[in-house]
């Protein structure tokens, strides 16, 4: 009950508990104490947040108090259509994610497969790593215009490639004697894939899907941010043409929000996933 | 050039060098469960020179034989395991089971190395499984094999557990039945003891010696422990450094093969490891 609670109100630091990190101290901390703790900190910053900004001077137009935000959030929901542009977000964001990462999984896991085509490959996909992918936002809306394709493939561009690199990483740093042994009892080359290499990449996949889920958020923010007529982030815009803070603060909430919903899915997938690593299920 | 050569019957012929000579002819009876006739292997290297790996390995191993090679590191013991598990081919020469040449991986041949290369997703019944699924069998045949297997190295209690949740030992012992679930003719053991503690693998070579005693297997395990040679085989096969040639064969000709505990404590057990120790030259060698 006090989880959930905490839950609800994510500061800038997410009060996520990746599995298993907590375990050492939970010596000195009874189960409750724990998330007692985490709510106290989350009251502590919302309070000060409420009340040091306007005995500072910072007028509200600058920082708006926590009581604005909710005001501003009421009116949103009632005369800017809110929901609409909430769940256009998180919608493009987790299309995005799963294209993004069933292409980026199954580039990584045919280039782990054909080692000479990873080779021929590697300098471009090292460069289009680097390359930073929200960068290409202008240029998408310049080809496909003002609707939801430009941030649907800055989604997937983000989202793609720290999947290809770990799942890649595993098919290449997976025990060569786990498939040996797989040869030695006359396995094809599809069952060694099927009950070695694909069972194998899963820790090496989900943590690419972690990864994703935070920065799926981030593409489709900006391409919404760069030329969108919708979404949390056309009402950052919006917000600012208005110089209403609220709004822009209220939607950046929003859109963390999004992201730790999204970020939960995988951390709940893989720790059902992974129920066979002693870290995870301990 | 030298295919002609290998195709040839006689083993004599085959002899690339002189000192090979030195090794007694095995006499066979029946045909042996596994032999290596002349068996060289080098490895080409891309880029320094290729090396020997084996030279000119000859020996026979009876069905339901237990054989030990020892060695110094790097004597090619492990190319020996690979070329009869077929993942690797000899550059000349010739590797048989039951007097069929190895072409490729087969289903005569089960092997265990160090590592248990249990699949850690799997539950131990799974992993016990694993090697079955790549035969025409129905899933309850498989599961009824793999149950026995892991009856047969008292396991069953365990079945549904992940390998995480097992101790070395018992990952070992889940490894063996891994292996013996295929019913291979040859059981390969690649320094299967190594990696454990010295109480662990006493008991472990005892569970190991019993499980292979009742299971009439034949079996070629490659081990740098000469005590645990000589508490486990029938025969032991001493190699020489790179390139790997067998120096010396011993029949040890002990009792209680089923019991390495018991076999280590008879007089003559340590005289056979004592004469291991002189021919390896250990004596005079640094490390």
């Amino acid at each position: 009950m006090t989880s959930s609670k905490a839950a609800a109100h994510p500061g800038p630091v997410p009060v996520v508990a990746p599995p298993g990190t907590e375990t050492v101290r939970l010596a000195w901390a009874s189960s409750l104490a724990l998330p007692a703790a985490t709510l106290l900190v989350a009251v502590l910053v919302l309070v000060a947040w409420q009340y040091l900004p306007p005995a500072l001077g910072v007028p509200r137009f600058i920082i708006p108090t926590m009581t604005d935000m909710a005001a501003e959030m009421g009116r949103m929901w009632r005369q800017e259509d809110l929901l609409t542009h909430l769940l256009s977000t998180a919608s493009m964001a987790a299309i995005g994610f799963v294209a993004g990462g069933i292409l980026g999984a199954g580039c990584g896991y045919a280039l782990g497969l054909s080692p000479l085509w990873e080779k021929v490959l590697s300098p471009y996909i090292l460069a289009l790593q680097i390359a930073p992918k929200v960068a290409f936002a202008p240029l998408f809306i310049m080809w496909f215009g003002y609707n939801a394709w430009p941030k649907l493939i800055v989604t997937v561009l983000v989202v793609f490639f720290p999947i290809l690199v770990n799942v890649l990483q595993s098919m290449k740093t997976t025990d060569r004697d786990l498939v040996n042994l797989a040869r030695a009892y006359s396995m094809t080359r599809a069952q060694i894939f099927w009950k070695v290499l694909f069972p194998a990449s899963m820790p090496n996949l989900l943590a690419g899907l972690r990864i994703g889920a935070t920065l799926a958020v981030i593409g489709v923010t900006v391409g919404e941010l760069v030329g969108g007529s919708i979404g949390l982030g056309y009402l950052i815009t919006y917000g600012e043409g208005q110089a209403n803070t609220a709004m822009v603060f209220d939607a950046i909430v929003l859109l963390t929000v999004i992201g730790i919903a999204l970020y939960w899915m995988v951390a709940a997938a893989e720790a059902r996933i992974l129920h066979y690593l002693p870290k995870v299920a301990g | 050039m030298n295919a002609a050569v290998s195709q040839s019957a006689s083993p004599v012929e085959l002899k690339p060098r002189p000192e090979a000579q030195a090794v007694p002819e095995p006499q066979t009876k029946a045909t042996p469960a596994l032999s290596f006739d002349g068996v060289t292997k080098r490895f080409a290297n891309r880029t320094a020179t290729p090396f020997t790996a084996v030279e000119g390995l000859s020996f026979d191993i009876a069905p339901g034989e237990f054989v030990s090679i020892v060695g110094p590191s790097g004597c090619g013991k492990s190319t020996v395991l690979n070329m009869t598990a077929g993942l690797d081919r000899p550059t000349e020469g010739r590797v048989a089971l039951n007097g069929e040449a190895v072409t490729g991986p087969n289903v005569h041949v089960g092997f265990m190395l160090q590592k248990d290369l249990l699949l850690p997703w799997r539950s131990i019944l799974r992993n016990v499984e694993f090697g079955l699924e790549a035969r025409p069998i129905g899933k309850a045949e498989r599961r009824e094999r793999a149950l026995r297997e892991l009856a047969r190295c008292r396991l069953q209690d365990f079945a549904h557990h992940y390998p995480f949740q097992l101790s070395g030992g018992m990952r070992q012992r889940a490894a063996l039945a891994r292996t013996l679930a295929i019913q291979p003719d040859v059981v390969l053991l690649d320094e299967p003891f190594s990696a454990l503690d010295a109480q662990t693998k006493l008991l472990l070579q005892r569970s190991f010696a019993r499980t292979i005693h009742a299971s009439g297997v034949t079996t070629l395990l490659i081990t740098h422990d000469l005590s645990e040679a000589v508490a486990m085989s029938d025969r032991i096969l001493v190699m020489s450094e790179r390139p790997g040639r067998i120096v010396e064969e011993m029949d040890l000709d002990l009792p209680h093969r089923d019991d390495p505990i018991a076999r280590q404590a008879l007089p003559r057990a340590r005289e056979a490891i004592a004469h291991l120790f002189q021919s390896l030259h250990l004596a005079e060698r640094e490390a």
